[in-house]
C-alpha cells in the first residue's frame, strides 16, 4: 500500500491549518505519516478537542460536593444521588449525520450516547432527545420565510422569496428528516430495551436542511462501580471487543466539524455511520457482564475517532503509552489500510485494558455472548501510541501531547447588527387580539407546541418498569430500583452485604428555544436553563446537575462567535444560580446549510431528586372544584414588549418572529422554584405545570387536556379562568405573553388561601384566577369572556403533527 | 414458585418479567438460551426484547435455540409457559400457539396503555381476573398484528382459546381500540391445551401502581393460583 504525499493541499483537505500542521511536526519532531495527519486532523477537529469553545466552557460551574467525575475527566460525568448510588448521564449531537441520512444518523447518535454511559461502568437505564427541523406545516412555512440575509446583516426577511413548488418540496424533505430521525430513535432505543421517556421537539425555517439531533442517555450505578477510560498498568493487554471495523463512517469527527454544505449530502455520506441496536445490546451486557469480574482496568468506547481516540485518550489519561497491532483487529473489509482502521467510526466497539493475567475472562465472557473480540495490543511505558500494520510501525505520537496540546483558538467576538433592530421592536404596529380563542387553537396546533404523541407512541417509553411519568407532562420521573444497578464483582457484594437499595426517584428535562437564543443569546440561554428547572420543580424535583448541548454555527464569523459567546455566558449563570453544576456535554459548530446559520440553540438538559414518590407531580388538572393559582406575575409589565417577544404567539398569528424575549430574573426564578417544591412537599399541590411558549392561555389549555389515560381516551377537565382583575393590559399579552418565572397550579379549594398566602410570604406573587370543573375552558378577561369546548382544544393539539404526517 | 424467564441474545424484558415475579414474592431466574435444560420450574416466561435483533422475522431465530426444545418438552409435559410480546412471537414461531404476529397495519411501532377485555376466565392465565374488569396494561410493539387463516381463528374461537382482547374503556372490541390492527381484535391466545398462552401487551410493566396501573397483576396472580392448585393436586 503506498501511502499519498503530506502536501499542503492533504494538509488542507485533512482542516488543519498550516499553523497547526506546523505545530504537528514539531510535536512529531518529523514529518508525519499519512495515517498520522488523519489521526491529527480527527483529535484537533472541534468535535474532539473543543479548540474553539475551550476557553468558553471554562467558565462553566462544574464542582459539588455530589459530583464524583467532573465535567470533561472522562465519557461521562457522575453524580451521588444517596445510599451508595450514582448516576452517569450525557448529552450528544448527531447534527450533521442525521442532515445527510436521517434514519442511521439518529441511531448512531443514541447508540454513541448509550456507550458513553455503559462505558462508565453504568447501567444504561433511560434515553431522552431533544430534535430540531424546518416547519413540517406549510401555514407557518407561508408566513415567515427564512431569512434572505445573514443575521448580521438584519433580522430575518418576512415576505417569502420561495415559490410554492420549491415551498412544497422544502416541507416535504423536513417531514423526511424528522419522520427518518424519529424512526431511527425509535428503532435503535426500542431494540436496545432503553426507555425514551422525554424530549423536545422544535419546527423552525433556521433549522431547514440542517436538522438538530441531540440525544440523551441517563445510567445508575453504585459508587464503587465507576470505570475510568484509563489505560491503566503498564503491560496489561488491550482488548478490542464488539462487531469488525468497516470503511463506514470515515473521519466522522471530521465532519461533523465542518458546514454542511449542498454536495455534503453525497460527498459525506461514506462519513455516516450505520447502527446495530442487537449488537450494542450485547456489547452492554457482556461489559457489563466483565466489569463484575473485577478483571477490566480501563474501558472507553470507541466513538467520534474511533480506535484514535480511544487509544490516544486512555493512554493520555493514565499518562502512559499504548501500542497496538492493527492486523489483530477484527476487519469488515479486505485490504484496509492502517489509515482506514485508525479512523474508521464502525460502531458498537469497545477499547477494554484488562488486567494481566485475567484475559480469560475477556474471552469467556465474549465468547459467551458471541461476540468478536481481539487482544490487539499492550499498554506501555512509553507515553507513546505506537500503532503496527504488515510489520511496519505506522504511527508513532506522543499521545498526552496530542490530547492535550490540541490548539485553542480565542476567536473574535463581535455582537450582531441585527439585535439593534429586535431591541426596537414595539408592539405599535400590531394590532391586539380580537379572536382569542381562534388564536389559541392556532397555537395548539403549531407543531412546536402541539402535543409529541406522533413522536413518542413510536419510542418504547416503558420498558425496565422505571417509568413514572410518561413523556406528555413538564418533566420525566423513573424510579431507579435495586435490579437496576449493574450486577456487583464478589468483592463488592460482599463489602455491601444486603444489596436492596431503597429507590429512587430521578426527573429530568431538556430545554432550549432557540429562537429566544437568536433574538438575545444571553438571555435567551438563561431561559433555557431557567425552564428546564423550573420544569422539575412542577414535578417535584430539586436539580442535581446539567448536561449541555451547544448546536451552533460557525465559530469564525465573529457575529456568529458573538451568539455562542454570550450563549456560554447565559448558560454559566442559570446553572450558577440553580445549583446545576455541569458535568459534562458537547458542541456542535458549524451548524448552518447554504441558506444560513441556525438560531444558536444552546440545549439544556437538567437532572433533578425528587424525595418521596407523594413529591410527583404531573401538569393536568385532577378534579373537579380545586382551585387554580398562578404563581408569578401575570405580565412583566416592565417589558416594553410584555413578554411577547420572540413569542409562539408573533410568529403563528403575526408572522414575526422579533422583539426582545422575556427577560429572565434568576433570582425570581430561583424563588418561584423552591416555593413551589416546599408546596408540593407540604402536599398542597395536586397540579403544576410551567408557561412557555404560547403563554398562559396555552399553560391552561394543556393542565385541561393532557391527561392520557390510555391509547385514544383522553382525560378533559374543564376550567373557568377570571383574569377580569388585570387591566390595562394587552390581551395577547395577556393570554399569550411569555413573561418568565410563571406556573399554574392547582390545589383542593380549601387549601387555596393556604397556598397563596405561603407563597406571597415567601416572596412569589400569586393569586387564585379560577376553579377547575366543566367540558370548556372559559376565560373572563377585562375585555370579555371567551370560551372553547375542551374537545375543540384537544382536536387541533392531539393530532397536528400526525395530521401532518399522514 | 420458581419462574425461569428466558434470555434471548437482545431479550430487553428478561429483567422486568423478573422483576415483576420477585414483586410478588415468588422466585425468578433468568435461563440463558444456549442451555438445553430449564432446571427446577414451575413455570417458563418467554420475555419481550428483540430476540437475536429481529432479524429475519421476529422470533424466527429464536424458535432454533437449544432452550425452546427445552420449552417445547416442557409444555408438552403440560408445563404453564407464558410469552409476553416478543416471547408470543417466538411461540408462534416455534409451533407452541397458532397464527402470526404481523407489522401493525399503520407500520409505526405503538407504546401505549391500551384497554383489554378477558375473553374467558378459563384458563391459568385469567382464571383470577375478576368478571367484568377491564384491564389497562401497556403495549410497546411494532410486529403485534395478530393473523390467523379462518380455519384457525374458527377454531380458536370453537376451542375458546382467545384470552384477551383490545377494548375501549368501557369494554367495546372497536375498531379505534384496536392499535394494530389484529384479526378480531385479539390480544392474546392460548393453546388448545391451555397451558401455553401468549399476548402482545405487556402484563410485568403494570404490577405496581407507581408505575400508573397494577392491573398486570391480574395475569399473574392467575398462573400463581394455578400453580398453586397444581401443589395441592400433586400433593393429594
Amino acid at each position: 500500500m503506498t501511502e499519498p504525499a503530506i502536501t499542503p493541499e492533504l494538509v488542507a483537505k485533512h482542516n488543519l491549518t498550516p499553523e497547526e500542521y506546523a505545530h504537528a511536526v514539531e510535536i512529531l519532531g518529523r514529518t508525519p505519516s499519512y495515517t498520522e495527519l488523519g489521526i491529527f486532523s480527527v483529535m484537533w477537529s472541534e468535535h474532539c478537542s473543543y479548540k474553539n469553545t475551550k476557553p468558553l466552557l471554562k467558565t462553566f460551574p462544574t464542582k459539588s460536593p455530589k459530583i464524583l467525575v467532573g465535567a470533561g475527566e472522562e465519557n461521562a460525568g457522575i453524580i451521588d444521588i444517596g445510599d451508595g448510588i450514582a448516576i452517569a448521564f450525557k448529552i450528544e449531537s448527531h447534527n450533521h449525520p442525521s442532515a445527510v441520512e436521517p434514519f442511521q444518523g439518529a441511531t448512531t447518535g443514541v447508540g454513541g450516547i448509550v456507550r458513553d454511559i455503559f462505558t462508565m461502568g453504568a447501567r444504561p437505564v433511560c434515553a431522552v432527545n431533544s430534535l430540531r427541523f424546518g416547519p413540517i406545516t406549510p401555514d407557518v412555512a407561508a408566513d415567515v420565510s427564512r431569512r434572505t440575509s445573514s443575521p448580521e446583516e438584519g433580522q430575518r426577511g418576512l415576505t417569502s422569496t420561495t415559490t410554492n413548488g420549491e415551498a412544497d418540496a422544502q416541507l416535504k424533505n423536513n417531514r423526511r428528516l424528522f419522520a427518518g430521525v424519529v424512526s431511527g430513535i425509535a428503532h435503535y432505543g426500542n431494540c436496545f430495551g432503553i426507555p425514551t421517556v422525554a424530549g423536545e421537539v422544535y419546527f423552525d425555517k433556521t433549522y431547514q436542511g440542517n436538522p438538530l439531533v441531540n440525544a440523551f442517555c441517563l445510567g445508575v450505578l453504585r459508587h464503587e462501580q465507576i470505570t475510568r477510560g484509563a489505560a491503566k498498568g503498564v503491560g496489561n493487554p488491550v482488548f478490542y471487543v464488539g462487531p469488525a471495523t468497516g470503511r463506514d463512517g470515515l473521519a466522522g469527527a471530521a465532519f461533523a466539524s465542518q458546514d454542511l454544505t449542498e454536495e455534503s449530502a453525497e460527498q459525506q455520506r461514506g462519513a455516516v455511520q450505520v447502527g446495530d441496536p442487537f449488537m450494542e445490546k450485547l456489547v452492554c451486557e457482556a461489559c457489563l457482564e466483565l466489569l463484575a469480574t473485577g478483571c477490566v482496568a480501563g474501558m472507553q468506547d470507541m466513538g467520534a475517532a474511533g480506535l484514535t481516540c480511544s487509544t490516544c485518550e486512555m493512554a493520555a489519561r493514565a499518562g502512559t503509552g499504548i501500542e497496538i497491532e492493527l492486523d489483530k483487529v477484527p476487519q469488515r473489509a479486505p485490504n484496509m489500510s492502517s489509515y482506514e482502521i485508525m479512523l474508521s467510526e464502525s460502531q458498537e466497539r469497545m477499547l477494554i485494558v484488562v488486567h494481566k493475567g485475567r484475559e480469560e475472562e475477556v474471552k469467556r465472557i465474549f465468547d459467551k455472548w458471541d461476540l468478536p473480540w481481539s487482544e490487539i495490543g499492550i499498554i506501555t511505558d512509553t507515553g507513546h501510541m505506537k500503532v503496527r500494520h504488515g510489520g511496519k510501525l505506522v504511527v508513532d505520537i506522543p499521545a498526552r501531547k496530542i490530547a492535550d496540546e490540541s490548539p485553542v483558538y480565542q476567536r473574535e467576538a463581535i455582537e450582531p447588527s441585527y439585535l439593534k433592530d429586535v431591541r426596537a421592536f414595539r408592539l405599535d404596529g400590531i394590532a391586539d387580539t380580537t379572536t382569542p380563542v381562534e388564536d389559541l387553537k392556532k397555537l395548539l396546533a403549531w407543531p412546536s407546541i402541539a402535543s409529541k404523541n406522533w413522536v413518542y407512541r413510536q419510542y418504547d417509553h416503558q420498558v425496565r418498569d422505571g417509568s413514572v411519568v410518561l413523556p406528555g407532562s413538564d418533566a420525566a420521573v423513573i424510579r431507579i430500583k435495586t435490579d437496576s444497578l449493574p450486577v456487583m464483582s464478589a468483592e463488592l457484594a460482599a463489602k455491601v452485604g444486603d444489596p436492596t437499595v431503597s429507590e429512587k426517584l430521578i426527573a429530568m428535562t431538556v430545554d432550549c428555544n432557540g429562537g429566544y437564543v437568536y433574538l438575545d443569546p444571553y438571555e435567551g440561554a438563561k431561559i433555557a436553563v431557567a425552564e428546564a428547572c423550573r420544569n422539575l420543580a412542577c414535578s417535584g424535583a430539586l436539580p442535581l446537575g446539567a448536561t449541555d448541548n451547544l448546536n451552533m454555527p460557525s465559530p469564525l464569523k465573529p457575529e456568529l462567535f458573538w451568539q455562542i459567546k454570550e450563549s456560554v455566558r447565559g448558560l454559566a449563570e442559570g446553572c450558577k444560580a440553580f445549583n446545576a453544576p455541569v458535568t459534562g456535554g458537547n458542541c456542535s459548530l458549524y451548524n448552518q446549510s447554504p441558506a444560513g446559520p441556525i438560531d444558536p440553540t444552546p440545549t439544556i438538559s437538567v437532572v433533578g431528586l425528587i424525595e418521596k414518590i407523594e413529591h410527583v407531580t404531573t401538569q393536568w388538572f385532577k378534579d373537579e372544584g380545586d382551585a387554580i393559582i398562578l404563581l408569578g406575575d401575570a405580565v412583566d409589565q416592565a417589558d416594553p414588549i410584555f413578554g411577547l417577544g420572540g413569542s409562539a404567539y408573533l410568529q403563528v398569528i403575526h408572522g414575526k418572529k422579533n422583539g426582545s424575549p422575556p427577560r429572565c430574573d434568576l433570582e425570581v426564578a430561583k424563588t418561584l422554584h423552591t416555593t413551589l417544591i416546599g408546596l408540593i412537599q407540604s402536599g398542597l399541590v395536586k397540579s403544576a405545570h410551567d408557561c412557555s411558549e404560547g403563554g398562559l392561555a396555552v399553560a391552561l389549555a394543556e393542565s385541561c387536556i393532557s391527561q392520557l389515560i390510555a391509547r385514544d381516551t383522553p382525560r378533559l377537565i374543564g376550567a373557568t379562568i377570571d383574569l377580569s382583575a388585570l387591566k390595562d393590559v394587552r390581551l395577547d399579552a395577556l393570554l399569550f405573553g411569555e413573561t418568565q418565572s410563571r406556573v399554574v397550579i392547582s390545589c383542593q379549594a380549601l387549601d387555596a388561601v393556604k397556598v397563596v398566602e405561603r407563597a406571597k410570604l415567601m416572596g412569589v406573587p400569586a393569586a387564585q384566577i379560577g376553579k377547575v370543573g366543566g367540558d370548556k375552558l372559559t376565560m373572563k378577561t377585562a375585555t370579555g369572556e371567551f370560551s372553547a369546548p375542551l374537545t375543540e382544544l384537544h382536536d387541533p393539539w392531539w393530532n397536528s403533527i400526525a395530521r401532518a404526517m399522514a | 414458585m420458581n419462574f425461569s424467564v428466558l434470555q434471548f441474545p437482545a431479550s430487553n424484558c428478561d429483567q422486568d418479567a423478573v422483576h415483576a415475579v420477585r414483586h410478588f414474592g415468588h422466585s425468578a431466574r433468568l435461563v440463558w438460551h444456549k442451555d438445553a435444560a430449564l432446571g427446577d420450574t414451575d413455570c417458563v416466561i418467554v420475555p419481550g426484547g428483540f430476540s437475536y435483533g429481529d432479524y429475519l422475522r421476529c422470533g424466527a431465530i429464536a424458535r432454533f435455540s437449544p432452550v425452546m426444545q427445552a420449552v417445547k418438552q416442557f409444555a408438552d409435559n403440560g408445563g404453564l409457559v407464558l410469552g409476553i410480546c416478543n416471547g408470543f412471537q417466538v411461540l408462534t414461531e416455534a409451533g407452541l400457539l397458532p397464527g402470526a404476529l404481523i407489522r401493525n397495519r399503520d407500520l409505526q411501532f405503538h407504546c401505549e396503555n391500551i384497554f383489554l377485555k378477558t375473553a374467558t376466565n378459563d384458563s391459568p392465565f385469567t382464571s383470577q381476573i375478576p368478571v367484568g374488569k377491564i384491564l389497562r396494561v401497556p403495549i410497546a410493539h411494532g410486529e403485534g398484528c395478530y393473523f390467523a387463516d379462518e380455519e384457525t381463528l374458527a377454531k380458536l374461537k370453537a376451542n375458546n382459546q382467545i384470552l384477551w382482547q383490545y377494548c375501549d374503556a368501557t369494554g367495546n372490541l372497536t375498531d379505534t381500540a384496536n392499535p394494530n390492527g389484529a384479526l378480531q381484535n385479539i390480544a392474546g391466545i392460548c393453546n388448545e391445551k391451555r397451558n401455553v398462552a401468549g399476548l402482545m401487551p405487556h402484563p410485568e410493566r403494570a404490577c405496581e401502581p407507581l408505575l400508573g396501573s397494577d392491573d398486570g397483576k391480574w395475569i399473574f396472580e392467575s398462573i400463581f393460583a394455578a400453580l398453586k392448585n397444581k401443589t395441592v393436586a400433586a400433593a393429594a
